[in-house]
């Protein structure tokens, strides 16, 4: 291994752990998950109430004490079970094979207008 | 047909193979698109043996037959896109002459998540894929410096004629 190997990973991991600690600083509690399949819409719900979601058949995703988690997915590797359960804004669980994504986003307004842009 | 082509044909076999048991590992770090990525070690290897051109067609082989057998179609998009982008900066690196296969095979493992991550992007607008990007950085230095120090073994052992 040589210098130059270190340096780069060095440099690798300052940049991860930078932009971790800017990620940690900067979330905000959410209280709504965003459902999308393909990019389109499936629906929203407020985590403040517990139900279990079903999406479509392929995916089922469970609201829990303010935490959203995915509980069953039909696709051979199921990583999205094993990611953990999210409740802060802009967290996500992405099943990849079924172009499923739950994504946790702020407080609508009470206009009804979003809070949250993208 | 030099002994290239049986080369070829055996490494392509062998990251298959290696493809197939990494599927069977039920390993996850709990987040999308993180694995080890063992098949990687054949592809470097092939990278120092015969160049970038080789190690690419060996990998795009590689994702092509393991996608249509143990993934789907979107699984391939993510691992070329992936590939494509980790084999240029590897090839890169490479040329330079600053870098042993670790460090080289460092930046594999990172541009290969960075590559999976915009194309994951691109597919699904909207993912909060950004939150990922640290983690993404941390598994691919990792996974880069094991598939590194792996790939520097084989090569030390491969036979000289094998090249041509």
């Amino acid at each position: 291994m040589k210098r130059n190997d270190l340096i780069l990973a060095g440099v690798l991991v300052a940049i991860a752990l930078v932009s971790g600690i800017l990620l940690f600083l900067l979330r905000k509690p959410g209280n709504i998950v965003v459902i999308t399949v393909d990019g389109q819409e499936f629906g929203e719900y407020p985590l403040d109430e517990d139900r279990v979601v079903d999406i479509n058949g392929t995916n089922v995703i469970q609201i829990k004490d303010g935490e959203a988690k995915m509980i069953h997915a039909d696709c051979p590797d199921k990583l999205c079970m094993d990611q953990k359960a999210i409740s802060s804004s802009q967290e996500s669980i992405i099943c990849l094979p079924n172009r499923v994504v739950a994504v946790i986003e702020g407080e609508r307004d009470p206009d009804g207008i979003d809070a949250v842009a993208g | 047909m030099g002994k290239k082509s049986v080369y070829f044909g055996v490494f392509t076999a062998l990251a298959l193979i290696v493809s197939y048991v990494e599927a069977l590992i039920p390993f996850s770090f709990g987040v999308p698109g993180i694995k080890l990525g063992l098949a990687n070690i054949v592809v470097v290897a092939a990278l120092y043996m015969w160049g970038g051109t080789t190690a690419l067609l060996l990998s795009v082989v590689r994702i092509l037959l393991s996608g249509f057998l143990f993934g789907n179609m979107f699984a391939i998009l993510y691992s070329l896109a992936g590939a494509l982008l980790s084999l240029s900066v590897m090839a890169l690196l490479k040329k330079s002459g600053r870098f042993s296969v670790t460090g080289v095979s460092i930046a594999g493992g990172v541009f290969h998540n960075i590559g999976q991550m915009m194309a994951a992007g691109l597919l699904l607008p909207k993912a909060g894929l950004l939150y990922y990007f640290p983690f993404l950085l941390i598994a691919g230095v990792i996974t880069g410096f094991l598939i590194g120090i792996l790939s520097m073994e084989i090569i030390k052992r491969l036979p000289k004629g094998s090249k041509k």
